[in-house]
C-alpha cells in the first residue's frame, strides 16, 4: 500500500493511514538497526540531495544514515559555500540540482512553504526536512513512534509541547500528526510564544506548567532560541527556567511518571533540568535512533510510489 | 477583439466620432440614460437622442456598453525611474488603457525617488508621450526628502510641478511630529497626504496577516492594530490640522471603523481600498502563492464584509489598486523573501463589478464614483460628461463575461493571483486627449 502524496511535505491534512503506514513500516526499518549488518538495497540506483539552507548537523546526519542504509546514493549541498551564497534564487540551485538527474530531494529552508515552492519548480519527489516555522514532519513521525513505542498507543494520550510554539515547526507537526492519531494535545509556554488563535487546532493552552504536569502522559519539551529573549519576547532565560522549566522538584510533585521528549540539543537547565534529560522517564536518545528508522520508513515509501 | 474605430492609441481623431445608443452614467450630474454622443475635437459637441452623424463622422453603436467619465486609478506603481525591468511609465499606462483607465497616479517610490520638481516633471511628461498621451500620468510626490521620513520634501515645488498628492508610499511617515507639519504645509495648497498606514514595529518581518491561517502555516504576522494605530493617530492629527487626509489601501475592519468615525466628526478624511482586499482573504495564503503576499497583507472574511459595507456606506471613497508590478525572478522566490504587492489596472474593474456590483452591494453608480468621480474631487481633476467639456470617457461593458488570463496582462509584469479567475465586467474602449481607443 503507498502514501497518498508523492511528497513528504506535513503532517496538515495528512490521512491517518499515512501517518500509520510510516509508523508501522519504521518497525521494521528499526529492526534492521538493530542488526550486526545495518544495511539494506531498497533504494539502489537511487540518488537523494540533502538541500539544507540551514545549519543543521542532527537531522542532517540522521537523513544520511537513513540515505545510506538504504544504499541510496546520497549527495549533500549546504547553503554556505554554496551559490546560494552567491545570490542564487532558489529555483535555479533547484533545477540545477534537478538537471543531474537526481530522484528525491530532502529540504530544510529558512522559509515557511519553501518545500512546497520545490514541488511546483521540480520534478524529484520532495522530502521536508522543515521549512521555517511552518512544518517539521519526520521530527513529528519519531516523536510519535517513541510514544507509540512506550504506551503502546497515541489515541487517548495526553501530550503537551512546551516552550516556544511560535517559532516552532515541530510543535505545529506534532499537533497534526498526534491530532489526526487521536492524542489530547496542550501546549505550555509564555503568552508571547504562543502563536494567535492556536486553540482552533484543537490544542489547550496553558500558561503555568505545574498545572498541566498532572494533566498529561508526556511532554515534548522545546528548545528556548536565545534571540527570542534579546526579541523581546520574554525577559531573562533565568526567568524562563523558573516559570517553565522542567526539572525534577516539578516532575516529582506528580504522582505518575511522564515521559520526556526533546528534538535536541537541549539547552540544559533552561528548558530542561540537566537531572530531567538524563532520568528514568527520559526517551530523548530514543528519539535519535527512532529518527533513523522513520526517515529510512519514510524514504522508502516515497521512492516506492515512484 | 473588434477594433471598430482605431486600430491603435496612436491614432487621433480628426474627424467628428458618434457614439450610438450607450448607456450614459454621471452620478455628478444625476444623468443615468441611454442616449448618443457626439464627440469632435476632443469636445463632447453633442448628447442626446437620435443624433445625426456629421458628414465624415465615425458612427458606433455602444448598445449595452455604459459610457462613464473616465476612471482614474489613484495608486499605482509605475517603477519608472530605477526599476524598468517591472514596469516602466509606457507598459504601465498601457495596461491601464486596456483596464479602462484614462488617467493614474503614480507613486513615489522610484530610484531616485518622486521628491522634487524635475523629478515629477520628468514622470508627467513622460505620460504624455507614451501612447499619445492616451492616459493621462498624475505624479504622486514624496512627503519627505528620499521617503526616509526625516526632513519634508519640497512640497510647494512639488505640487506646483503638478503632483496631486504627496506620499511616502511602500513606507508610513512613521515620525509624529514630521507627519504633523507635513499636513499642516500641504494644507497650505489643499493637497492630502496620502498615508501608507503601518506601525513598523508591529509588523517586523511579517509576511501576511496575524491570525489562525498564519498560526497554521507558520509565516510571521502583520496583525491588523499595526495599521489601525497609523489610522488613528493620523486621524487625530488631520483633526488638529484641519489639513486632508487620505489613508491609502484600507485593509481591515478597524480602520474602515476608524475611518467612519472621524467622517461623522467633520474630519476631512478620504479612503481607498484595493480590489484584492475586498477579493481574497488570508485563507488564499495556504497556497504559498507568492502573489498572495500584498503589505497590507489579505486579511479574514469579517474584514471583507467590513471593507464591502465601507464601501457600501460611503465610507470608502475610491477603489484603487495598489498596482504593484514585480518581475517573475523576483515573485518566483521563497515566501518570505519575495516582495509585497500585485498588478491590479486590468483586474480592478471586473473584480469590482464581480464582487461589488453583482452581488448588489454597489450599484453601477456608485461603482463609477469609486472609480472615477471619488478619486478625481480628491486629485482635484474632475471631469464630466456634457456638452462642450472635454471628452474623458471610460466605455465598459457590465455584463461581459470573460476569464483572467495573465499572459494577456499588458503590464511588463504578471503577477497576479487571478490568473484563471471567471469574472463579469470588462472595459471596451478610452477616450481621452482627443483620441478614442476601442478594444
Amino acid at each position: 500500500m503507498p502514501l497518498s502524496t508523492p511528497h513528504l511535505l506535513g503532517l496538515h491534512g495528512a490521512p491517518e493511514k499515512d501517518i500509520e503506514l510510516i509508523l508501522d513500516t519504521a518497525v521494521s526499518f528499526k529492526e534492521i538497526l538493530n542488526r550486526p549488518i545495518k544495511k539494506v538495497p531498497t533504494l539502489q540506483g537511487k540518488t537523494i540531495v540533502n538541500l539544507f539552507f540551514e545549519n543543521s548537523t542532527r537531522t542532517r546526519i540522521s537523513f544520511e544514515l537513513a540515505e545510506r542504509r538504504l544504499s541510496a546514493d546520497v549527495v549533500n549541498f549546504s547553503a554556505s559555500g554554496s551559490s546560494v551564497s552567491k545570490g542564487e534564487t532558489l529555483k535555479d540551485t533547484a533545477r540545477n540540482i534537478e538537471a543531474m538527474k537526481i530522484d528525491m530531494v530532502v529540504m530544510r529552508h529558512g522559509a515557511a512553504g519553501a518545500a512546497h515552492f520545490l514541488t511546483r519548480v521540480v520534478q524529484a519527489r520532495v522530502l521536508n526536512a522543515g521549512d521555517g516555522l511552518h512544518e517539521h514532519p519526520t521530527q513529528a513521525l519519531l516523536d510519535m513512534y517513541t510514544l507509540k513505542e512506550k504506551f503502546g498507543r497515541l489515541a487517548g494520550l495526553r501530550v503537551c509541547i512546551v516552550g516556544d510554539i511560535a517559532h516552532s515547526r515541530v510543535a505545529r507537526s506534532n499537533i497534526y500528526g498526534l491530532r489526526t492519531m487521536g492524542a489530547e494535545v496542550s501546549v505550555c509556554g509564555p503568552s508571547t510564544l504562543i502563536p494567535k488563535e492556536i486553540e482552533k487546532l484543537g490544542v489547550k493552552v496553558y500558561h503555568r506548567i505545574d498545572e498541566v504536569l498532572p494533566k498529561v502522559d508526556a511532554l515534548n519539551v522545546l528548545r528556548i532560541q536565545m534571540e527570542r529573549q534579546s526579541g523581546g519576547l520574554f525577559p531573562s532565560l533565568r526567568e524562563y527556567h523558573r516559570f517553565f522549566g522542567v526539572t525534577k522538584e516539578r516532575l516529582d510533585r506528580v504522582d505518575h511518571p511522564i515521559t520526556i521528549m526533546h528534538p535536541g540539543p537541549i539547552n540544559r537547565d533552561v528548558e530542561l533540568s540537566a537531572d530531567v534529560a538524563d532520568g528514568p522517564h527520559s526517551v530523548i536518545l530514543e528519539q535519535v535512533l527512532n529518527g533513523v528508522a522513520i526517515r529510512m520508513a519514510a524514504l522508502y515509501l516515497l521512492g516506492a510510489t515512484q | 477583439m473588434t477594433t471598430t474605430l482605431m486600430s491603435n492609441a496612436k491614432n487621433t481623431y480628426t474627424q467628428p466620432v458618434l457614439l450610438k445608443n450607450a448607456r450614459i452614467i454621471d452620478p455628478q450630474r444625476g444623468l443615468d440614460k441611454t442616449m448618443d454622443i457626439l464627440l469632435e475635437k476632443g469636445k463632447i459637441c453633442a448628447l442626446g437622442n437620435a443624433i445625426a452623424p456629421p458628414a465624415g463622422a465615425i458612427v458606433e453603436d455602444l448598445a449595452g456598453l455604459v459610457v462613464a467619465p473616465g476612471f482614474v486609478d489613484m495608486h499605482v506603481h509605475l517603477r519608472e525611474p530605477g526599476f524598468e525591468h517591472k514596469e516602466t511609465i509606457e507598459s504601465g499606462t498601457l495596461s491601464a488603457l486596456y483596464g479602462g483607465f484614462t488617467a493614474v497616479c503614480c507613486m513615489p517610490n522610484t530610484n531616485p525617488a518622486i521628491d522634487d520638481e524635475s523629478m515629477v516633471r520628468f514622470v508627467h511628461s513622460q505620460g504624455k508621450v507614451v501612447h499619445g498621451g492616451m492616459v493621462d500620468v498624475f505624479p504622486i510626490a514624496a512627503v519627505t526628502k528620499k521617503r526616509e521620513g526625516k526632513e519634508l520634501a519640497a512640497i510647494a515645488e512639488l505640487v506646483q510641478a503638478g503632483a496631486v498628492g504627496l506620499s511616502d508610499d511602500g513606507a508610513p511617515v512613521y515620525d509624529a511630529e514630521i507627519m504633523r507639519r507635513a499636513l499642516e504645509y500641504a494644507g497650505m495648497y489643499d493637497v492630502p497626504i496620502m498615508q501608507h498606514c503601518e506601525d513598523p514595529s508591529l509588523v517586523r518581518g511579517g509576511a501576511m496577516n496575524e491570525g489562525f491561517v498564519a498560526t497554521e502555516l507558520g509565516l510571521p504576522g502583520m496583525p491588523h492594530i499595526a495599521e489601525e494605530i497609523m489610522v488613528a493617530r493620523d486621524l487625530m492629527l488631520a483633526e488638529y490640522t484641519g489639513s486632508r487626509y487620505h489613508v491609502c489601501h484600507v485593509s481591515s475592519a478597524g480602520s474602515v471603523e476608524l475611518v467612519r468615525a472621524a467622517k461623522k466628526k467633520g474630519i476631512r478624511v478620504t479612503a481607498e481600498v484595493a480590489p484584492h482586499h475586498f477579493t481574497l482573504t488570508d485563507d488564499a495564503v495556504r497556497s504559498y502563492d507568492t502573489n498572495t503576499k500584498m503589505n497590507p497583507p489579505l486579511r479574514t472574511v469579517a474584514d471583507v464584509e467590513a471593507l464591502k459595507e465601507g464601501l457600501r456606506d460611503g465610507t470608502v471613497d475610491v477603489i484603487a489598486t495598489d498596482h504593484a508590478p514585480h518581475s517573475l525572478d523576483e515573485k518566483e522566490v521563497d515566501y518570505l523573501q519575495e516582495p509585497f504587492g500585485i498588478v491590479g489596472l486590468e483586474t480592478s474593474l471586473a473584480l469590482s463589478i464581480t464582487m461589488l456590483v453583482e452581488p448588489g452591494i454597489l450599484t453601477l453608480t456608485q461603482l463609477i464614483e469609486k472609480l472615477s468621480v471619488n478619486p478625481r474631487r480628491i486629485i482635484g481633476k474632475p471631469v464630466e460628461i456634457k456638452e462642450g467639456a472635454e471628452a474623458v470617457l471610460t466605455i465598459f461593458n457590465p455584463k461581459k463575461q470573460w476569464t483572467i488570463e495573465t499572459e494577456q496582462l499588458h503590464s511588463k509584469s504578471k503577477n497576479t493571483p487571478f490568473g484563471g479567475r471567471e469574472v463579469t465586467g470588462k472595459a471596451a474602449g478610452i477616450v481621452n486627449n482627443g483620441l478614442v481607443m476601442r478594444y
